[in-house]
């Protein structure tokens, strides 16, 4: 009696009865896991920036799509691999990279911005600029729900495919090359997955946010284990527990002030991977003090 | 004498693990490695010694199969690159040390585990076979206490043993070391030249280590290969590195010095072969510091 009390207070009436709510949590549990998986490549290679840029470019791609009415995931994606080719193709040569990716991620969200408007001003959807930027979970169609599976499918099984040899030129590039891998198929499977993980994630939390999904969970796993196959499952875990709790807060809030409508899921999602973070590098940090014997490291 | 296209015939001589033939490399207009030839027989520790610009990193770039030689041919036990089509796990590479000051968030045993099998596709399962196999090198290199700690945490010497770990578990015939004692410390880098003897000797395997300073490698190497404006004097130290023998090499006069225990080679140019991190002399601030004072005066004359 007791329990349901306090799961009443907890869980707002309806949530697991909602066909959207149901939705909402399996889709987000599976882009969790790919995100939470691909992510701690993106962290072990320090890229946190490169989701962002792909994102962006992704915001454009999904205004697009919107306006012309096709599906916004494919407009993400669309935006997400034009992007990752420029990645691609920039990385040849370093000079002048940072100037020229600001000027074209500041292009790619202005058409996004002229997509957008076009889109409030002639037609009734309101809602729109809010999906795109900053998602919108209990709206997406259901129908979705497979396409979303198998893509999310295809992007583990494409990383679980280049596992070894990505880890390889992720951590020693030049001992990589000498044993024969060919560095720069390994790097760009490796984009197609990260363009992957970030577009789905934009259709969850929004393009802006997306960055949040593929870093955190990752961050805070390898914060908290140093085993390679643990981390993996952890960030996982992570990444699924954050959505979840997310989307369960989400719903409570159409109870909260100003009422009447939630609050952005995509803000306690991000909030929530923010205070695992800090709660999980206090504690290193912590650990790290009082470690006997600590070794500093040297050069 | 094998020929080059022929496997070694059972009953004659095994064939080198490593031979070069006369091998030539031009980059563009320009002749980066010439007439460079050296036989490596199992067991052997060569030192690859030169200025900056030699063409020391090439040579490697060239065994490796990674630059394909503009004349000459590289043999694998009697092989060519080409034919030794399973060139993977043949030749293993240790790099100068990480790349960059990048600290993968990796522990020690995974950096080794890489090396097992890294180029295949898949995640490998762990298993008791692959981790005895890891924890076995690791000993063999004195580095199993620190197994389970982070790179972050290690120390230059104590990475360098890892690399030498992930090039040595996947059982190579021929290992090639890339500077690998230019950020250690002075103990570290003896430390790391008597381990790499150690390894050459009891695996039978051979093995060439690229330095800038030869001092580290008197004691240990077979052989030096000396490598000046890319061509290469090669032999035992004692007959390559003699005033004559470099002044041939590069072609003007160069004095090779003997100043307490230590070689050093005069060159006329700004940049002497051999840099000077003397070791500490005992008292008095500025001690005798060869070489450095008088980079540009080789006794008896001046350029050729």
């Amino acid at each position: 009696m007791r329990e349901a009390l306090i799961l009443h207070a907890l869980v707002a009436p309806g949530f697991f009865q909602s066909a959207a709510v149901r939705t909402a949590l399996l889709m987000g549990a599976i882009v969790a896991v790919a995100n939470g998986l691909v992510g701690i490549f993106v962290v072990i290679r320090g890229q946190a920036f490169l989701g962002h840029a792909l994102s962006d470019v992704g915001a454009a791609g999904g205004a697009g799509a919107a306006l012309v009415g096709v599906q916004v995931l494919w407009g993400f994606l669309a935006g997400g691999f034009v992007s990752g080719a420029l990645a691609d193709a920039g990385l040849s040569e370093s000079r002048g990279r940072d100037v020229a990716t600001g000027i074209v991620l500041a292009t790619a969200l202005g058409f996004g911005a002229l997509f957008l408007y076009l889109i409030t001003t002639t037609t009734s959807n309101a809602n729109i600029t809010q999906t795109v930027l900053f998602g919108s979970i209990f709206t997406i169609n259901p129908a979705l729900l497979p396409s979303m599976g198998l893509l999310s499918l295809g992007t583990v099984a494409l990383l679980t495919f280049i596992y070894r040899p990505l880890l390889y030129v992720s951590v020693i590039p030049e001992v990589a090359r000498a044993r024969g891998i060919p560095l720069r198929l390994i790097n760009l499977l490796y984009l197609v997955v990260v363009v992957a993980a970030v577009e789905q994630a934009a259709l969850m939390v929004g393009a802006l946010l997306s960055t949040a999904l593929i870093v955190g969970p990752a961050a805070i796993a390898v914060r908290l284990t140093s085993r390679p196959g643990l981390r993996l499952g952890v960030a996982a875990v992570v990444g699924v527990a954050a959505t979840s709790l997310g989307i369960l807060l989400a719903y409570d809030s159409f109870y909260w002030p100003p009422a009447g409508r939630g609050w952005p899921d995509s803000f306690f999602i991000s909030t929530l991977i923010l205070l695992g973070y800090l709660a999980v590098t206090l504690r290193t940090r912590h650990d790290r003090r009082t470690l006997p014997g600590d070794r500093s490291s040297t050069p | 004498m094998t020929r080059p296209d022929s496997p070694p015939a059972a009953g004659s001589a095994p064939a080198p693990l490593l031979e070069l033939r006369q091998v030539r490399v031009t980059l563009g207009h320009r002749t980066v490695l010439d007439d460079i030839s050296v036989v490596v027989e199992a067991g052997q520790f060569v030192g690859v010694i030169g200025p900056n610009g030699a063409g020391k990193t090439t040579l490697l770039r060239v065994i490796l199969g990674l630059l394909p030689p503009s004349a000459g041919e590289v043999l694998l036990g009697g092989t060519t690159l080409r034919q030794a089509h399973g060139r993977l796990g043949r030749v293993g590479y240790v790099p100068q040390a990480l790349s960059g000051d990048a600290n993968p968030p990796l522990r020690a045993r995974d950096l080794v585990d890489l090396g097992i099998d890294g180029e295949r596709f898949g995640i490998p399962l762990p298993n008791r076979r692959r981790r005895a196999r890891v924890d076995a090198i690791l000993e063999r290199v004195g580095a199993l206490h620190y197994a389970n700690a982070p790179l972050g945490a290690l120390s230059g010497g104590e990475r360098q043993r890892l690399l030498i770990a992930q090039a040595l578990v996947a059982e190579p015939d021929v290992l090639l070391l890339d500077e690998p004692l230019s950020n250690l410390d002075i103990k570290s880098a003896h430390e790391t030249v008597e381990l790499v003897a150690q390894l050459v000797r009891e695996r039978r395997i051979a093995a060439l280590l690229v330095a800038h300073d030869m001092n580290p490698l008197l004691g240990s190497m077979d052989q030096v290969l000396y490598l000046a404006h890319g061509r290469a004097a090669v032999g035992p130290a004692d007959k390559v590195v003699r005033s004559d023998v470099l002044t041939e090499l590069y072609g003007y006069a160069v004095e090779v010095l003997r100043v307490q225990g230590r070689v050093v080679v005069v060159t006329g140019e700004s940049e002497a072969a051999v840099p000077t991190e003397a070791p500490h002399h005992g008292g008095g601030g500025r001690g005798p510091r060869p070489a450095d004072g008088a980079p540009s005066q080789p006794g008896g004359g001046g350029d050729a």
